[in-house]
This record gives C-alpha cells, sequence and structure tokens, in this order.
C-alpha cells in the first residue's frame, strides 16, 4: 500500500507539480513562497494519503494544502513582527475563501501555465534569463541541470535565477497572460526562448557534442504546451520547424560522433512520424495567413523532410521560401542559407557570387559557416587552392569539436 | 519653478544614509511647501529600459548604458504593475530618441 502511494505520489509529482506551481505563483504572488508551498504540500501528500487514501482530485487538494501551509508560514512569521499591531499579516489573496473544486477547473489551471510562461519571458527579464527561468519554473529543471547544460557553473546559473525572481517581486512584473494588442510581441519574445533552448539543444553551440538532447525535447515539450493552451500560427510554425530538425537528429550524427550533412544523411534513419507532424503543423499555420518566419523556416524545413533523397529536392520552392523569410526577417545569415539553396539550384558559382558579396559587406566576416559554404563552392568548382583556404579559415573561427574535425576531413581530402 | 533632483549613488552606498533620516528631511521639506514628490528606488537590478523606434516599443533588462546620454528629465508615474508602467513609458515622448529608465520606487523602512 505505502509503496503504492508513494508510486502515485510521484506520478502525480511529474504530471502535476507544474501546474500546481503555477496557481500556488497565482494564489501567494510570490514565486519563492509558491515554490515552499508546493513542496510541502507534496511532503504532506506522503504522510497523508497513505493513511487517509489518495484524494479524488490530487491536484486541487495540492493546491489547497499548499495554500493552507503558506497561510501558516506567514501566521508564524507575523508572530515574530512586533511592530504588526492587531492584523495577523496575512493578505486577502490568501485568506479569500476559494473553492478547491474551482481549482480542477482546467480552464483556469491552463491559464496559470500560460501566466507562467508569460511571466518567465517577460522582456524586462534579461534574454538569459528569460531561459533559465522558463527551464527551472515551466520544465521543473534543477538549477544544477540547467547549468550542466549551459555549461556555466551552478552558483552563477543560481544567481541568475535569483535575480529575475526578485525582479518579478520588485519591479512587479504582473502575473498575466498579455492583452490581445501585446500578444504578438510578448508571444515572440517567448517563441525566441522556446527556440534558443531548442537549438542550445540541437546544434551545441560549443563543447564536445554537436547535439544535447535534453535541451532539444524540453524545448519540444515546451512548443507542444504552449500550441495546446494558445494555437497561434507561429507557435504551430515553431513547433513544427522544431519537430521536423529533431526528426534528423540520428542521421546527423555518426557513429563516431561527426556531423553529417543533410546531402549525405542517410534519409530511412529521419523519424517519419515527426515529419507528418511538423509538416502539418506548418501547413495549418501557412493556410491561417497570419503565419511569420518560423512557420516559414519550418516549411523549408518540410520540403528537406519530404524529399525521399538529396536530388529530389525541390530548391526553387526553397529558395522562394528563402526570399519570403528575408522579406519577413532581413538578416545576412538567412541570406547566406539563400545562397546555398541558389548554388543547389543554379549551380556553385551562382552561390559563390552571392556569398563574396556578403562578406565583402562585412558582418559575415567572422561568420565560420560563411567561410565554410564559400569553401564548399570552390571545391564544387574544382578551385582547390582557394577551398582550402576557406575551409581554413572557417576552421580557424569554429568552437565546436565535430565541426573541427568535418573541416580538418574536407581539408585533408583536397591535398590528395 | 520646479527642480527635479535625481540622487546618484553607488550601489554599495545605497543604505549609507539611514531611511529615517532621508523620511524626515521630506517631511521638512513637504512642511515648507517645497517638495512635490519624493523617493527612494529599488536597486538598479529591478531597472527595465524602454524605447521606441518606428512605433515599435523595445523593452529590455536593466539600465541604460549610453553613457553620451544624459539625464534630461524625470516623471514620477502611478501604474498597477511593470506592464502598465512599461506601457505609460513608451508614451513618453523622448522614449523616441533616447530611452527611458523605469525603476520601481522603494517605502522607506520606518
Amino acid at each position: 500500500m505505502a509503496e503504492s502511494v508513494q508510486e502515485t505520489v510521484d506520478a502525480v509529482y511529474t504530471a502535476d507539480s507544474r501546474r500546481v506551481l503555477a496557481t500556488l505563483i497565482r494564489l501567494l504572488g510570490d514565486f519563492d513562497a509558491a515554490e515552499e508551498a508546493m513542496h510541502d504540500a507534496f511532503r504532506a501528500a506522503l504522510e497523508q494519503w497513505p493513511r487517509d487514501g489518495v484524494p479524488a482530485n490530487p491536484r486541487a487538494w495540492l493546491v489547497s494544502t499548499g495554500r493552507f501551509k503558506a497561510i501558516d508560514v506567514k501566521r508564524r512569521l507575523s508572530r515574530f513582527d512586533s511592530l504588526d499591531e492587531g492584523e495577523d499579516g496575512v493578505d486577502d489573496r490568501l485568506l479569500g475563501t476559494v473553492d478547491p473544486e474551482a481549482w480542477a477547473d482546467r480552464e483556469s489551471v491552463e491559464d496559470d501555465r500560460l501566466r507562467l510562461i508569460f511571466t518567465c519571458c517577460h522582456p524586462a527579464l534579461a534574454p538569459d534569463a528569460q531561459v533559465a527561468l522558463t527551464l527551472r519554473e515551466v520544465c521543473g529543471l534543477t538549477t544544477e541541470e540547467i547549468a550542466r547544460t549551459f555549461l556555466t557553473p551552478a552558483p552563477t546559473m543560481a544567481q541568475r535565477i535569483v535575480r529575475a525572481k526578485s525582479k518579478i517581486r520588485e519591479a512587479r512584473i504582473p502575473y498575466r497572460v498579455p492583452e490581445a494588442s501585446e500578444l504578438p510581441d510578448r508571444l515572440d519574445a517567448v517563441l525566441r526562448v522556446i527556440y534558443l533552448v531548442f537549438n542550445e539543444g540541437y546544434a551545441a553551440s560549443s563543447g564536445p557534442a554537436v547535439t544535447r538532447h535534453d535541451l532539444s525535447s524540453e524545448a519540444i515539450r515546451l512548443g507542444r504546451l504552449l500550441v495546446d493552451l494558445l494555437p497561434e500560427p507561429e507557435a504551430m510554425g515553431l513547433l513544427g520547424l522544431m519537430l521536423i530538425h529533431e526528426s534528423r537528429r540520428i542521421a546527423r550524427v555518426s557513429a563516431s560522433g561527426d556531423l553529417i550533412l543533410l546531402e549525405n544523411q542517410d534519409r530511412s534513419l529521419w523519424n517519419r512520424s515527426f515529419i507528418a507532424e511538423g509538416t502539418a503543423l506548418v501547413e495549418r499555420s501557412l493556410a491561417s495567413g497570419r503565419f511569420g518566419p518560423y512557420t516559414i523556416q519550418g516549411a523549408i524545413a518540410a520540403v528537406h523532410g519530404g524529399a525521399r533523397d538529396a536530388g529530389a529536392t525541390d530548391w526553387n520552392r526553397i529558395v522562394v521560401l528563402y526570399d519570403a523569410l528575408l522579406r519577413l526577417d532581413p538578416s545576412p545569415v538567412i541570406e547566406l542559407n539563400r545562397a546555398v539553396a541558389v548554388a543547389m539550384r543554379d549551380g556553385p558559382a551562382a552561390g559563390l557570387a552571392i556569398v563574396e558579396a556578403l562578406l565583402d559587406r562585412g558582418e559575415l566576416r567572422e561568420y565560420r559557416l560563411a567561410h565554410a559554404a564559400r569553401a564548399d563552392f570552390y571545391r564544387r568548382l574544382g578551385k582547390n587552392t582557394d577551398a582550402r583556404a576557406a575551409y581554413r579559415r572557417a576552421l580557424a573561427l569554429t568552437r565546436q569539436e565535430p565541426e573541427r574535425r568535418f573541416l580538418e576531413r574536407r581539408i585533408a581530402e583536397l591535398e590528395n | 519653478m520646479k527642480y527635479a533632483c535625481l540622487v546618484y549613488l553607488e550601489p554599495g552606498k545605497l543604505h549609507a544614509v539611514p531611511d529615517s533620516e532621508c523620511a524626515a528631511s521630506g517631511d521638512k521639506l513637504r512642511q515648507r511647501g517645497q517638495l512635490v514628490a519624493a523617493e527612494a528606488l529599488q536597486p538598479i537590478d529591478t531597472a527595465t529600459t524602454v524605447r521606441v523606434r518606428n512605433g515599435r516599443v523595445s523593452v529590455t533588462d536593466g539600465p541604460f548604458a549610453e553613457t553620451k546620454e544624459h539625464l534630461a528629465g524625470f516623471y514620477l508615474i502611478e501604474a498597477a504593475d511593470l506592464n502598465e508602467a512599461i506601457q505609460i513609458a513608451s508614451r513618453i515622448p523622448p522614449a523616441r530618441e533616447g530611452s527611458v529608465e523605469v525603476r520601481p520606487v522603494r517605502a522607506l523602512q520606518p
């Protein structure tokens, strides 16, 4: 009996602890108090459920218990506060009668989760703090886990989180889903955080491995949650984009940990159900007519996902999609990606001309992938000396181990 | 003629002068009819900078750090939360040219 109750508590923790926390933050108005109350509530569940049985609605029980634990704490603190004459220091929000059944109401609970996401991704918090806070509060990762995945010392990460929470409290960042008028900008901030987490996992910018799977799957979980709570076209587009990228995870790294380019990947290793799900999401977003850059990038990924081999890729459609993307979101990195697609459609000389012009403009001069693309065009044109020099330039700029090995291999091939 | 008096302190010296002394000095000025508004501010960690460029509001964490820009004015506003404060700050006309730092006030301890 005791063992199975323990299992039930564990299962409820995994499934519902973030919902309980999100509601407690609303009721208590404070992140730290809510976390403490939630842990007190789960401790009480471990004591009481074996004796009294598992309540019919465990989540409502936990919220209600957590809230009363927090009232106890406040009462105890106020008793020591000699200046507090007459009143017990517990504010109305805590004492107000709340019907525990109302917390079981899916809508208000899910609103709390959305409130939590928008608060953690508030633009008044530093970008790295938004990411850390989202992973901790919305995904439930520990500070140590977040520090490890970002290769940051744990005390630094802890300080970042403490500072963000203190700003939420002191500057009074509201616990609210933005109004329709501010939603587009605020949703952008949420999507940016999710995409940043995904990219950090998918294309680890530093460190020994090409990918850090745990972060990518957290980002996809966040993406699913967001689409579930707020089915906006760009949220669907971003989830679609992440799923299609994720479908190639196994195919993109060799057994020895080396990077395999899209054109050389074994496409039978691609996860077809991710591609199907991602493509359907992107198409739904495109059909809405209210899509943005994530959806277009998702549509580009879907073209690759739908091609049975590299030769069958519809490069013209990809170039057209890049043109659309550049109109929405002009950036030299996207121009570079477009150049690669143009090279596939019209030949390496066409791509080279675009990249040379881009490098002349200066913004990408220190960007390793610009030099790698230029090197590849020279290689395909048979200009081996120019290719080697460009690969060396890319090599000098890379900080990622598997990428370094890939570039060194290319240089060695050109020397033979 | 109104004057804005803006106090600058190193972070470590925020509490160098006791709050009670500041409150007493404020009261004295108020009694003499010499004070419109005076507040202590929360530390710089709580600052948010608002800018308006091409009609779009940009919000960033932290104080504005453009050393070329000098203090040009001062508003004391009343807002329910940071979102409302940002809305008000984004309607302050010079937000289009420079930036407006939004910082919550701190109640003086008795």
